[in-house]
């Protein structure tokens, strides 16, 4: 056999590649300045407009905004009256909708995560994923319907004659309203509808990760199927919990769309901001207010990660 | 010209010295092993002759070239990989074609040369199948046809035989070595099985926490280890240090011996050596000896092996063949164990040379041939 | 509903699963089952609504069905014209985010370098904080920099949160790549940029194709975002949003909401089988 070995090709594709290949520091600028760049400048530029404009006031005769650092727009969203009682309504949505969500998604993901068959689980993961990947306008849409005054739960409840409680419902003040389409029932109803994928699918991988092994232990050691789940699945599912929890918990606390369509009167922070930018053209005002979210937010996930979400997301 | 050069090379990974100032050179045609334990520096020091990594010191030489700086791409060296990283959407004859197709030989050209090399590994009708459908033996061969459709003038393989089972692994054996008579090619293989090295090799580096402790050919890495870890590790043998080895010997210079000229005897049975059924023991005067107790006993088959624990607390093993097995001391029996004083090599890695030694132990010097070193 | 779910629970386990803790009771599955319908249902009465007679109200059970609407829908131009503007916007995101994404993963697939979890942090930043930040700062910063808002404005919007999605799954199908077939590659005499042809790219098509379509999904969507970085013209969504304070023509709406339906669910149906059946490994 011929020991020749076969040419290798030359070429200034090659020649670059072996300057990247020995430089990888050049390699990676090449391929993140791009991206990075957008980012930069789009994002986080966008970012930091917004949070200087915080900073900024309207003046209330010119209607213009004075371009002179205060912390006025800032202290006025959490001083007025009006605009805690705003805060504290979509605060307060935002913790009930993620307990319901929590106490929903728990038996679907269970059932997923450790009893469905090969077959069922993907079922499930598939009938969980789609809904929430559909679109989110034509969801809110449909339980509009629903919810509306002819719609089809008015209809079940008078065949089954629960009108009078539904209007006795719809009486209560703090959560009732003129129908249930403008009502705070109503807006939780849909939230927990909305963002229920969301909870579940972190939960479900959360306890899918718990070793059967440990089941098997639990139950050995004389547990019953009660006390095995409380002490055994439930702590180690609070991970998936916690990182479901962060969704559901940003996601209602800056929606300004379903207050909208399905709500009550009381305004809520999301649609603050989409007021004040639009209408009144008070963008400083809009950005303290969504300045408000994003500490929320920023002290929810704080906790969140010591409840370990970070390491189920 | 040696085929491959190493002048003083080391890798660090952080603090550990994967690869610690590492000189040896490969003769060309040679069949070259790097053994050693898992994370000893052999396969790194493969990685680098393949260009996967840069050496931290040193060079790296290939046919007397400096190749320290060149990538993968640029060396006449091949791999064969130990989980074979055959590309599985390409067939198992684009797979092969692939050095060709690389270097924008024609289609044609790539076709031939390729079915060329399957039939060169016996695989001449798997050319449409995906690796996928193929055996573990199979893709080895695969991968083996696609290193070499290059000619290069180095192959390297990355413990190629590991995954495969006993028979197939020793058929493969015989099958690289014939290969490799007939390419004629330098062959350097990385392993942790010291019995493939020792059968297939015809030079052996021995790896320890990143040094090579002894570079010889397989018998004289048995016969004639020079350190302690290459005693234990190679030849199983026995070995010892310290104060057993100024006991027993007179010198506290390290020795060894291997399990199958250590015998062992029941202690208080007939203090007749002749009655004992092995090779003749030479007179007393010539031997060594220590007591102990009985550990564990294996039979093999073909050989059987005794665990011992000295007395002094050190752990030896003595091995015999089936046929002078009357009687076995069973676990838990006091014996002694002897062996010739020509039995027992110094470790003369340990800087004592062997004439020394033998001079120590105040016995006449027996005219075996020094051992080459590396 | 809720208590049902809740009580079904409870009551699978008090009543003992025999030998094996891992069947599920009755209650249990019921639990399960009931609530995958609840997901499901509100969108099955969108399309039923679509081919109802009645035009004023939203009256269960439906008077009678027709098609007639979905005509009246086609007719209607000034939702082409939203549609064209979604699908254009839709499919120049999509690219943007393909490009970008894949630089992205390209580069963070193997190297370790300082600053490698903030890059991470700030590709999940325009999906982690709400879309009406997201929205007013975009549009603050449009303003700022005195742009017209339309078109443009629209797609960098989109593009921005769509980066992460085709990050998130191209980077998913490199890490299954095993290093040795790159260094096979090089070692059999290919080049970085061969390597990349010929291994890496055949091997995250399927990736990059699904990354794309939720993209494509997504951004054709969107609805919280482009409300602020949208001009006169509306996109698909933006109309569908508008017609949801108006009273008259609904039923066109539930046609329009079948039709945004079916768009976004082929590619995401698409998508999830490219991802599924993981083609090669060896």
């Amino acid at each position: 056999m011929t020991t020749a070995t076969v040419p290798l090709p030359a070429g200034p594709l090659r020649s670059a590649s072996t300057f990247f290949y020995r430089r990888p520091a050049f390699y990676l600028a090449l391929l993140l300045v791009p991206p990075l760049l957008w980012f930069g400048t789009v994002y986080l530029g966008s970012l930091l407009a917004l949070l200087a404009n915080s900073f900024y006031a309207i003046d209330e005769f010119t209607a213009k905004i004075v371009y002179v650092p205060t912390l006025a727009t800032l202290t006025q969203v959490v001083t007025q009256p009006a605009h805690r009682d705003i805060i504290f309504r979509t605060l307060l949505m935002a913790v009930t909708v993620t307990m319901a969500c929590a106490v929903i998604a728990l038996p679907i993901a269970t059932y997923m995560a450790r009893y469905a068959s090969v077959r069922m689980k993907a079922l499930f993961y598939v009938g969980v994923m789609l809904p929430m990947w559909m679109s989110y306008l034509v969801k809110v849409y449909a339980w509009r319907l629903i919810l509306a005054k002819q719609g089809i739960l008015s209809w079940l409840l008078d065949s089954v004659g629960l009108n009078g409680a539904l209007d006795t419902l719809l009486q209560t003040p703090g959560i009732g309203g003129p129908s249930l389409s403008s009502s705070y029932i109503g807006m939780f109803i849909v939230f927990v509808y909305m963002w229920l994928p969301y909870m579940i699918l972190p939960l479900a991988a959360a306890l899918e990760r718990v070793p059967e092994s440990l089941l098997q232990a639990s139950a050995d050691l004389g547990a019953r199927p009660g006390q095995t789940f409380r002490n055994v699945i439930l702590p180690l599912a609070l991970p998936g919990l916690a990182a479901g929890s962060v969704f559901t918990f940003s996601l209602t606390l800056g929606d300004y769309i379903i207050p909208s369509v399905v709500g009550a009167p009381g305004y809520f922070i999301g649609m603050m901001v989409y007021q004040q930018q639009g209408t009144a053209g008070n963008i400083p005002l809009a950005a303290a207010f969504s300045v408000v979210p994003i500490v929320l937010i920023v002290m929810y996930l704080s906790l969140a990660k010591r409840a370990g979400a970070f390491d189920a997301l | 010209m040696p085929a491959i050069e190493f002048r003083d090379v080391s890798r660090f990974y952080g603090d550990v010295r994967a690869v610690d100032r590492v000189s040896l050179s490969i003769a060309p045609g040679e069949f070259f092993a790097m053994l050693g334990p898992s994370g000893s520096g052999k396969t790194t020091c493969l990685r680098l002759v393949a260009g996967f990594e840069t050496p931290d010191n040193g060079t790296v030489l290939l046919d007397g070239k400096d190749v320290t700086a060149q990538p993968p791409y640029e060396r006449d060296v091949n791999t064969v990989f130990q989980d074979y990283a055959l590309f599985p959407h390409m067939s198992v004859l684009e797979n092969v074609a692939y050095g060709l197709r690389v270097r924008g030989r024609p289609r044609a050209e790539q076709r031939s040369r390729a079915q060329e090399m399957l039939e060169l590994v016996k695989l001449g009708s798997m050319g449409d199948r995906r690796p996928a459908q193929l055996s573990g033996g199979q893709r080895q061969r695969v991968s083996l046809a696609r290193a070499l459709i290059n000619q290069p003038r180095v192959l390297l393989l990355d413990e190629p035989l590991g995954a495969l089972d006993l028979k197939l692994r020793e058929e493969m054996q015989i099958e690289l070595r014939n290969l490799q008579r007939r390419l004629g090619i330098t062959f350097v293989f990385v392993t942790h099985d010291q019995g493939e090295a020792l059968s297939m090799a015809d030079r052996v580096a021995v790896f320890n926490q990143g040094r090579i402790e002894q570079l010889d050919t397989p018998r004289a890495l048995y016969t004639r280890p020079a350190t302690p870890f290459v005693a234990r590790f190679v030849g199983g043998a026995n070995v010892a240090e310290g104060e057993l080895a100024q006991r027993l010997s007179g010198s506290p210079a390290a020795f060894a011996v291997r399990a199958e000229n250590v015998r062992v005897v029941e202690r208080g049975a007939s203090q007749n050596w002749r009655a004992i059924p092995f090779r003749s023991l030479p007179n007393l005067q010539e031997a060594m000896s220590c007591s102990g107790t009985v550990v564990d006993f294996q039979y093999h088959g073909a050989t059987s092996r005794w665990q011992v624990k000295l007395d002094s607390g050190e752990m030896f093993s003595a091995s015999s063949i089936e046929a002078e097995n009357a009687s076995s001391p069973s676990p838990g029996a006091a014996v002694t164990l002897l062996w010739s004083r020509t039995d027992a090599v110094p470790l003369v890695g340990w800087a004592v040379t062997e004439r020394e030694w033998r001079a120590n132990s105040a016995k006449p010097n027996d005219s075996r041939s020094e051992p080459g070193e590396a | 509903m809720r208590s049902s779910q809740r009580s079904g629970k409870r009551s699978g386990e008090r009543h003992g699963k025999g030998k094996s803790w891992n069947k599920p009771s009755r209650g249990a599955r019921i639990a399960a089952f009931a609530g995958l319908a609840f997901m499901h249902l509100p969108v099955l009465v969108i399309v039923l609504y679509a081919f109802t007679t009645a035009d004023r109200t939203y009256e269960f059970p439906p008077p009678g069905l027709t098609l007639h609407w979905f005509a009246a829908a086609f007719a209607r131009s000034d939702i082409w014209a939203a549609l064209r503007l979604s699908l254009a916007v839709a499919a120049l995101a999509t690219v943007f985010s393909i490009v970008l994404g894949s630089l992205t993963a390209l580069a963070m697939w193997r190297s370790r370098f300082w600053g490698k979890e903030g890059i991470t942090f700030l590709l999940v930043l325009p999906i982690a904080l709400p879309g009406i930040v997201t929205g007013i700062a975009l549009l603050t910063a449009i303003k700022t920099a005195r742009l017209e808002l339309g078109f443009w404005t629209i797609v960098a919007g989109h593009t921005t949160f769509c980066i992460v999605i085709v990050y998130n799954n191209v980077v998913a199908r490199l890490r299954r790549l095993p290093p040795s077939w790159l260094e096979a590659s090089m070692d059999l005499g290919a080049d970085g940029w061969q390597t990349f042809r010929y291994i890496v790219l055949p091997q995250m098509a399927t990736a990059l194709l699904a990354g794309g379509m939720l993209a494509f999904a997504l951004s054709f969507d969107e609805i919280i975002v482009t409300l602020f970085t949208a001009g006169h013209d509306p996109t698909l969504p933006i109309w569908f949003f508008n017609e949801l304070f108006r009273p008259r023509e609904r039923p066109i709406t539930n046609v329009v909401a079948v039709i945004v339906m079916v768009v976004t669910f082929i590619p995401i149906l698409l998508a999830y089988y490219l991802t599924r059946s993981a083609p090669d490994e060896t």
